[in-house]
């Protein structure tokens, strides 16, 4: 089941590659993305909820010398991530079909599917070597979509998001031999496999190193403030569906990397680092609304608007309870539906005016109503307004925020004001006032395709704004399991520091004493 | 007196040996009759005979024991790097066929020279004694200073040769000269009974420790490792590209075979003396081979420097040492054969003569003009910058994965940062191919059925033995075992997962 779902892309994408008509191209690849869409959709009615584990597992052996196996499994964080994925794909193949993409079809559907079983694959690995392979593979196709297809500096963008993943990621493989290692000479037996390593103690100092390596190429890949800088370049200078694919799945990697691999794996240094990465978190909140406020770019702003969102999500989940983390997870997904959709938004209007400097706009509300319409709900989503999804995950993160550190929160919520700020003074500027530029008033309204490829998006924006208990109730019990972990070791930190305290307090002579007093309390 | 009962004569071992020394001179003297014009006969023959080879060295597998009164190693260590020299050496005869056409190579020297360099090489793989493996070493590098220099109108082809004899002549007198000198400390040459010497008060004893420096010095020159690096862009710049191809890969896996041999099995027991050294030179050859292959226009000398790159990561793992060192670099030499002369061959497909074709920026619009074959480039060179799931990547995993099981973890965070370094002159041909306009190489010539065979084999190869490593991994780990005395084979598995 999940082995289908995660390679029958890489099927489609092989068996496109002996096409040669455009047409069969473009609706093969459509075809080899909707079956994984549905099947993704079964999984999701099928899944048990209020189950914490891995479900739908597989697992065999795949290099039993070093214990590497190939093992998949789908929990409550990793499941609608994956729904998310697949159909975002489907959305971006559908549009790009529309004339967004013109030359080498059949290419860019090649990377577009292989992208898609890299995602996928990483999402729903739990073997760590698994999970690097997958988390390379992604690398290579985005790298393509942004060279080939993109505009403006797209070969330096390209490159520069390459080599900024790949330090991050390969210090994070030395930190994965590093961890088996310890676990070889815990567990007496060779392992990449996550639930087992889970189990190994660390000392203090391995934990610490162990987990900036891990932090440091998620944090890449999210991307927090300050190793942010490749994301305008990759984003603004990417094809369409590239943008959508990197905001709305690719920076999910990164937080999802964080609740899956770097806090359970090294829990008491990740509680250890709650001030330093709710800062950076803050910093990446304020920093990234009001550098958006300012670009003149279209693409740009909604670029840096990532930065900002992605500090709400890594705020929910070093919040460390369980409203951040359901909240982390939902934001998740509703990043990847509005600024999927504002992605969209921006290149349909690209397609027609070959610009993105929002001065060339002006009163495209009354040339082109229905983009306008649309528009607004998704910018309203983005921005968090009641009944719609953004609300519902924002709610949740400053919630969980203000419970762990009310400073935090106080400073997030500038952030919200400030999204709220850049977001409609954007759409003021464009979409309202007098037409400005004569060739505005003549510009042709939505498609019927490009109308279809917003549609899902629009409907999923409702639906979770209005009903986010169903996904709330799967996401629940394995956020709980995580958070479990980190609190045994949050007791366990307390527990030092109060006898350090102890220590450093008592008199000389009598400690030991109270020590063990202490300690037995 | 000889007591011929010692010299126990088991000729099946070394059959691999004979038919491609048998076969060395039948391609000579049938050469003699043969025009340059009409060299592909000679190159079947010679691709023949190395088949024939490839398939007794099968046979090796598993067995053990010493042939020769201890001068050859019947072993799966030697069965495993012989392969690896026969596919190497298979790989560039295919592409060959081609290239001696287009550039009118003597037919009957070229392959015959490639037969007897082949044999220096499995010579020096087999070997069990230091002298061999210089009688290895030598047979193996005059033929290849011969071939470096074969187009003869090429100034470049005639400065390489120089150079690289020059070059190669001094430090095999290093080696020479280590080689006695460890004579003069052990009293033997027989690497078994060296290793049976290195205890105690001896392993202090200076003449051993300048033996083993002055051996150090002669290996890191066959395998371009900094600062012994000199020769090689030039080198590989002016030789015929096949004949780079295969310096680039076969006397490369020749020269670690012995290397692995004498310092990580053999002299295993002076570790102490020589790891911090070899550390430093691992170090070394990984950043100056990056850092100087980033600014590489042409593609043979990029991939010059990168070759001294990848020494450098295996480096890692030959100063780690252990066992499971010792299988990852089998079997990354295994992967890097097939990646590398990929790699090269894509290169000779698109090579012109007078050298036009071998500009990075003459692979620009590759992508739209010939797509498989810059498809086939596009996964080599990932495979090299490590790319799972292929080869390339796969192999570096076991190295760094074994360098940091002996807690050599400051030298393989080295080596990633490294290889992200890579990513930059990899991806910049990848780059041309798929992402630029233009490049004149537009006349498009079609490439001979046996270099797309070269390719594709190696294609197959990178992905293959990237995607499902573990019987190869494995047997790899057990052909470097074999080459180890029992005792140790007990106390390394003891203490292995």
């Amino acid at each position: 089941m999940l082995t289908a779902i995660i390679f029958l892309p890489l099927l489609g994408a092989l068996l496109i590659m002996m096409q040669s008509d455009e047409r069969t191209v473009w609706n093969a690849a459509f075809v080899f993305s909707l079956v994984p869409l549905g099947l993704s959709f079964y999984m999701l009615w099928q899944f048990r909820a209020g189950e914490a584990g891995y479900q739908f597992v597989e697992q065999y052996p795949w290099i039993p010398s070093l214990g590497i196996s190939y093992h998949l499994g789908v929990d409550g964080i990793s499941l609608f991530l994956v729904v998310l994925t697949t159909l975002l794909i489907t959305i971006s193949l559908f549009y790009s079909a529309g004339g967004d993409i013109e030359e080498r079809a059949r290419e860019f559907c090649f990377f577009v599917l292989v992208l898609e079983t890299g995602l996928l694959g990483a999402l729903l690995a739990v073997d760590l070597f698994l999970f690097y392979v997958f988390w390379e593979v992604m690398l290579i196709p985005m790298y393509f979509l942004i060279g080939i297809w993109g505009h403006g500096e797209r070969i330096y963008a390209a490159l520069k998001f390459v080599v900024f993943t790949m330090v991050g990621s390969l210090l994070m493989l030395v930190a994965i031999l590093c961890l088996v290692f310890s676990a070889r000479q815990h567990l007496e037996h060779i392992t990449f496999d996550l639930p087992m390593l889970y189990q190994v103690p660390l000392s203090t100092t391995e934990a610490r190193w162990l987990f900036a390596a891990f932090a440091l190429a998620f944090a890449i890949k999210v991307p927090m403030w300050p190793v942010h800088t490749w994301l305008p370049d990759a984003h603004t200078n990417a094809p369409t569906a590239g943008s959508v694919i990197l905001a709305g799945i690719m920076l999910k990697m990164g937080t999802y990397g964080f609740l899956r691999f770097a806090i359970p794996l090294f829990p008491e240094v990740a509680v250890e680092a709650i001030p330093l990465f709710m800062a950076l978190a803050v910093i990446g909140i304020i920093y990234g609304a009001l550098v958006a406020m300012m670009q003149p770019d279209l693409k740009r702003l909604v670029a840096y608007s990532s930065v900002s969102h992605l500090g709400f999500v890594m705020l929910g989940i070093f919040a460390f309870n369980i409203q951040g983390i359901d909240g982390a997870v939902y934001q998740m997904l509703n990043h990847g539906i509005s600024t999927g959709g504002l992605f969209l938004l921006v290149g349909m209007i690209y397609l027609r005016r070959h610009t993105r400097e929002i001065s060339e706009f002006g009163g495209l509300w009354k040339s082109v109503p229905i983009y306008a319409g649309i528009f607004m709900v998704v910018m309203l989503s983005s921005i968090g307004l009641p009944g719609l999804n953004g609300f519902v995950g924002e709610f949740l993160i400053m919630l969980g925020t203000f419970l762990r550190l009310k400073l935090a929160a106080v400073f997030a919520v500038t952030g919200v004001i400030l999204g709220a700020l850049y977001m409609l003074w954007t759409y003021e500027r464009v979409q309202f006032g007098p037409i400005t530029k004569a060739v505005n008033e003549t510009i042709a309204d939505l498609n019927g395709r490009e109308i279809a490829s917003m549609v899902p998006l629009i409907a999923l924006m409702l639906l979770m704004g209005f009903f986010p208990r169903p996904l709330i109730s799967r996401i629940e019990p394995s956020a709980a399991r995580l958070l479990e972990r980190v609190n045994v070791a949050e007791a366990r930190l307390d527990e030092r520091r109060h006898r350090a305290a102890l220590a450093a307090t008592a008199p000389r002579g009598l400690d030991s004493r109270i020590l063990k007093v202490a300690a037995a309390k | 007196m000889i007591n011929f009962s010692q010299i126990n004569l088991v000729w099946l071992p070394v059959l691999p040996l004979v038919v491609i020394a048998t076969a060395a001179m039948v391609v000579l003297l049938v050469g003699v009759r043969v025009d340059d014009e009409e060299s592909d006969g000679l190159g079947w023959l010679a691709l023949a005979s190395i088949v024939i080879a490839l398939v007794l060295a099968l046979g090796i597998f598993g067995q053990s024991g010493i042939a020769f009164a201890g001068a050859i190693a019947i072993d799966s260590f030697s069965a495993f790097f012989e392969l690896s020299i026969l596919i190497a050496a298979a790989l560039t005869v295919l592409m060959s066929l081609d290239y001696a056409d287009e550039h009118r190579l003597p037919g009957a020297e070229y392959y015959s020279l490639l037969l007897f360099s082949v044999l220096g090489m499995m010579l020096m793989a087999t070997a069990s004694d230091l002298i061999v493996i210089f009688i290895g070493l030598e047979t193996m590098s005059l033929a290849v200073y011969v071939l470096a220099g074969l187009l003869r109108r090429d100034p470049r082809s005639s400065e390489a040769a120089i150079k690289y004899f020059l070059l190669g002549a001094f430090s095999t007198g290093f080696l020479l000269y280590g080689i006695a000198l460890i004579y003069g400390a052990t009293g033997t040459i027989k690497l078994v009974a060296i290793h049976a010497a290195l205890t105690g008060p001896l392993l202090s004893n200076p003449l051993l420790l300048l033996g083993l420096g002055l051996m150090l010095i002669g290996f890191g020159f066959k395998v371009a490792a900094v600062p012994f690096h000199m020769w090689t862009p030039d080198v590989y710049e002016g030789a015929p590209t096949p004949i780079t191809a295969f310096m680039a890969v076969g006397v490369k896996i020749a020269a670690f075979a012995g290397f692995l041999r004498v310092f990580m099995v053999q002299l295993g027991p002076a570790s102490a003396a020589w790891t911090d050294v070899m550390w430093a030179i691992s170090a070394l050859t990984m950043t100056v081979g990056n850092m100087l292959a980033i600014v590489q226009s042409n593609i043979k000398r990029m991939l010059a420097y990168s070759a001294i790159a990848h020494a450098g990561y295996i480096l890692v793992a030959l100063t780690a040492g252990g066992p499971q060192a010792g299988g990852a670099i089998l079997y990354y030499l295994l992967g890097y054969a097939f990646t590398n002369l990929g790699a090269f061959a894509v290169v000779v497909a698109l090579e012109r003569r007078g050298a036009a074709g071998d500009q990075i920026a003459d692979y620009r619009g590759l992508a739209t003009r010939q797509p498989l074959m810059a498809a086939a480039m596009a996964i080599f060179l990932l495979s090299l910058l490590g790319i799972p799931p292929l080869v390339g990547f796969v192999g570096k995993f076991y190295l760094f994965n074994a360098a940091v099981h002996r807690g050599f973890v400051g030298l393989v965070v080295i080596g990633v940062l490294n290889s992200a370094a890579s990513a930059y002159y990899y991806l910049s041909v990848v780059v041309a191919m798929y992402m630029q306009e233009g490049g004149f190489l537009e006349e498009t010539r079609r490439s001979r059925p046996a270099l797309v065979a070269a390719i594709a084999i190696a294609l197959i190869g990178t992905v293959l033995i990237g995607i499902y490593p573990e019987p190869y991994f494995t047997a790899a780990g057990n052909a470097y075992q074999s080459a180890m005395s029992p005792e140790e084979v007990h106390a390394a598995t003891a203490m292995a997962p």
